[in-house]
Order: C-alpha cells, then structure tokens, then sequence
C-alpha cells in the first residue's frame, strides 16, 4: 500500500496481491513452523503431566502461565534491545507461543469442571488462569526491563 | 502419527490467526485488541461443539487431536491475549484492560457453552 502508486506493480489489482503474498507469504509461512512446533510442545506437555478425569487442568495452566512469561521477555527484549529480522517476532511470538498457549482448551477446562459437577474447581480455574497469566507477563516484562538497565548502566 | 494431526491442525490455526488479527485491525482504529478477542471468542466456539460432539456422537481421538489440540489451540492464545491487556494498562486504559480480560473470559466461556448445546441439538 505505500508508495503503491509509484509502483508499476501495484498498478493493478494482480500486482498489488502478487506485492502482498511475496511480503506476507514468508510471514505467515514462519507463523505456520512455529505455530507447529508451539502447539507440539504443548501437547507433549499433556503427555507428559496428563490430567485425569475430573482432575483440575493444571496442565493447560503451567503452559498459559509459561507462555505468558515468556511472551513478556520476549517483546520488551525484541522491542528494546534486539534489532530482530523482520521474520523472528511472528516466527516466535505469533507462532510459537501462540501455538503454545491456549485460550480454548482453558475456557472447556472450566466448562467440563463445572458439567462434572465441580462448580468451585471451575471458578477456581476461571479465575485463576487470567491472574497468573497477567501476574505472569507483569513480571517479567518488569524484570526484563531491570535487566536491561542494569546492563545498560 | 497423533503428532502429525496436532501438527496438521496447528498449520491451519497459527496462520489463520494471525491473517484474521490483520484483517480485524486494518477494520477498526480502537485501541481495543479485537482481532484476538475474535480468535479466541471463534475457538471456543469451536472447540465447545467439538467437545459436544466427542460426548454425544463420540468423535474420534484423531478428530480431537488435529480440530481440538491443533486447529483451536493454535487458533487461540493467552499469551497475545496477556500480553495486549497488560499494554493497555500500561497506555493508560486500564479500563479497557479490565474489559478485555472480564469481556473475554465470559465470551470464551460462553462460547464453549453455546457451542456444546449446538452440538446436543445436532446429535443429542
């Protein structure tokens, strides 16, 4: 779209999406890989600690927790500190702890608690998931932002 | 194999959000974040006929893995979700923070809830 019409290219409608695949093909193509690979992680994470019936998820609350963590890290490192290829934020932060975490497994958590008769559970889970997950992210934006000063300083 | 369905499904999801993140954005000129409020609203829904049909019809584990474990959950994110709600306390909406988390939580929930009942009156 800028400087669209000094482009021959994108003089017409033809050239203006072949423009738009070859800048967002390879972007949505890394968010792709890593969309795979984060949600791969996150269903090993069910393999490995797999949460029986009626059990609380805490599964699907350590990886949103996690996810959340890391997320924070990673935005104020790419946004402060680090001059990343173009490809690196949607390859990690879209793709790969998009694919991480979840917000559809956490909100069916609560709805199987509670149509297991676990009503208390399923509040617990409700609200407990959205407090972690901000506490989480809050944190450690905060602390990466203090390592990066004090590094700086 | 089981990998490969969640892998399948994750390809389709990741992608999908992020074209229709762009798409809501380009739409509106709030600061609110209603591209993942979408995503993550539309994934409940999903995943909520989904665990309908796996009680009334017994779907699958395959059908899970690739549409529930793949396809919704790279679909849907907390950390974008956490993440955009904690930059709009930091802007100064702080309101617009508590709407979000309240506003999507109760969506999401009731999106899953609605999707369950959908898929009892298909195959209850």
């Amino acid at each position: 779209m800028v400087d669209g019409s000094m482009d021959p290219e994108t003089d017409s409608v033809p050239g203006l999406w072949r423009v738009r695949l070859r800048t967002q093909g390879p972007v949505v193509g890394v968010v792709a890989l890593g969309g795979a690979l984060g949600a791969s992680v996150r269903y090993g994470a069910s393999l490995v600690w797999p949460v029986g019936d009626g059990g609380f998820p805490w599964t699907t609350l350590g990886v949103n927790v996690v996810g959340c963590a890391v997320i924070g890290v990673f935005m104020v490192v790419i946004t402060d500190a680090w001059a990343a290829h173009r490809l690196v934020r949607p390859f990690f932060g879209t793709g790969v702890l998009g694919g991480f975490t979840t917000f559809s497994t956490y909100a069916v958590d609560v709805q199987r608690l509670i149509a297991d008769g676990r009503a208390l559970a399923g509040l617990v889970c409700l609200g407990l998931t959205p407090l972690a997950a901000l506490a989480a992210v809050w944190i450690a934006v905060w602390l990466t932002r203090r390592a990066l000063a004090w590094r700086h300083a | 194999m089981n990998w490969l369905l969640v892998i399948a499904g994750a390809v389709v999801g990741a992608p999908l959000r992020y074209l229709t993140d762009r798409a809501v954005q380009q739409r509106h000129d709030t600061v609110f974040p209603w591209g993942t409020f979408a995503v993550n609203i539309v994934g409940c829904l999903v995943l909520g006929v989904l665990t309908g049909a796996v009680t009334y019809t017994g779907a699958s584990h395959a059908v899970q893995l690739l549409v529930g474990t793949g396809l919704c959950g790279a679909l849907t994110t907390y950390s974008t979700f956490s993440y955009e709600t904690l930059r709009l306390a930091e802007s100064g909406a702080k309101f617009l923070a508590l709407v979000n988390v309240i506003g999507s939580v109760t969506a999401g929930l009731g999106a899953v809830f609605v999707g369950v009942t959908l898929a009892e009156a298909l195959w209850g």
